[in-house]
């Protein structure tokens, strides 16, 4: 009575995976949005103050980076320990900021220029001196709006 | 002879390719936004004229190299920055350049400690080899003393805080007249003008 023999009922059914790509999919365009490519690879290594009154900087294509720090591990030995400059992607003089504001406004609509601003990212332990001649060096190009860029947090965590 | 049917292409591998686009861009990703402290640096003047300033109507905060915190000629820890700065802006103990009284000061009205808040000016200095840190914090906690007291005005005025009125007026959905919005902000900014000055 082979005809009337009973289907096996060995081992679940496998699960249907047709609808995997479109999950997958669905996250991919999640982070393809949410993504913002790194453009500078950073030489120095930054560790961003805590504040509690900081503001979000809203637009981004109208903010410009100045970085200061003690050049990493790789480049120590060719740029010692002190704290440097950089921009885009080299280390800098304070003499070169002059020239880098200039390309940046360059490379910004004319209507956009008023809103530029300057974001100093600084690492902690940097001395005031060289935040002291960075200013002064924004302030003879006339680029006067700054961001002390800082991380929402209590001030107590600055001193270590 | 018989039409054949495309084939049908084999899709079992796209989920893999996603996969690996997927891990790329999580590897990427950085989500942060940045944030700060917004300041405005003073223009290069050519002929700069003194003004004189009475000695009351400054705060002088100084820092020097070793981030010790003197406040008007006395050693200060920095969790006490904040309240000395209030106390300061807000004692209206005169009047402004108008010859008002400040009606709106909450402060001990003393007549040692600054005029008006109009007047009122703390003068920050600091050494070459201050620490950003220490004058991030001391930076942030003088922005807080103008905050708090612009909260406490605007409640009053507004029954809204300061800060609750800038997120609104940047909030795209917020649903209210932001004219108007913008005219109580910049009268609140008067009331209490941000006037921290940094000595070179």
């Amino acid at each position: 009575m082979s005809k009337f023999k009973k289907k096996k009922s060995g081992g679940l059914p496998a699960i249907n995976t047709a609808s995997l790509p479109d999950i997958v999919f669905m996250l991919l365009f999640f982070f393809m949005v949410a993504t913002v490519m790194r453009d500078n690879d950073l030489k120095i290594t930054v560790g961003l103050p805590s504040a509690s009154e900081v503001e979000k900087l809203e637009k981004k294509n109208l903010v410009m980076y100045i970085y200061v720090g003690k050049p990493s591990a790789r480049y120590k030995k060719t740029y010692g320990t002190e704290a440097r400059i950089q921009l885009n992607d080299k280390f800098a003089e304070v003499s070169d900021i002059a020239a880098f504001i200039y390309s940046e406004r360059e490379s910004k609509r004319e209507e956009e220029i008023p809103y530029l601003i300057t974001s100093l990212k600084v690492d902690k332990k940097a001395n005031m001196g060289i935040v002291a001649d960075v200013k002064q060096e924004l302030r003879k190009v006339n680029a006067l709006k700054i961001n002390y860029a800082s991380i929402k947090g209590d001030v107590s965590r600055n001193k270590d | 002879m018989a039409k054949r049917a495309a084939p049908e292409v084999n899709a079992g591998s796209m989920a893999d390719i996603a996969f690996l686009l997927l891990i790329f861009f999580l590897v990427t990703t950085t989500m942060e936004k940045d944030s700060g402290i917004n300041r405005k640096l003073p223009p290069i003047e050519d002929n700069q004229e003194d003004v004189i300033i009475k000695q009351k109507n400054i705060f002088t905060v100084l820092l020097n190299g070793k981030d010790q915190l003197l406040v008007e000629d006395e050693l200060m820890e920095l969790k006490d920055l904040r309240a000395a700065a209030v106390k300061f802006l807000d004692n209206g103990g005169g009047t402004n350049a108008d010859g008002i009284k400040c009606d709106y000061c909450q402060g001990a009205k003393d007549p040692s400690s600054s005029d008006h808040p109009d007047k009122a000016i703390i003068s920050l200095k600091n050494e070459r080899q201050t620490s950003y840190g220490a004058y991030i914090s001391v930076q942030n906690e003088l922005v807080a003393a103008y905050n708090e007291l612009r909260n406490i005005r605007s409640q009053k005025v507004n029954g809204m805080s300061f800060i609750a009125m800038q997120k609104n007026y940047k909030d795209v959905n917020w649903k209210g007249n932001k004219e108007k919005l913008k005219e109580k902000i910049s009268q609140i900014k008067l009331d209490y003008p941000l006037k921290l000055s940094e000595v070179q």
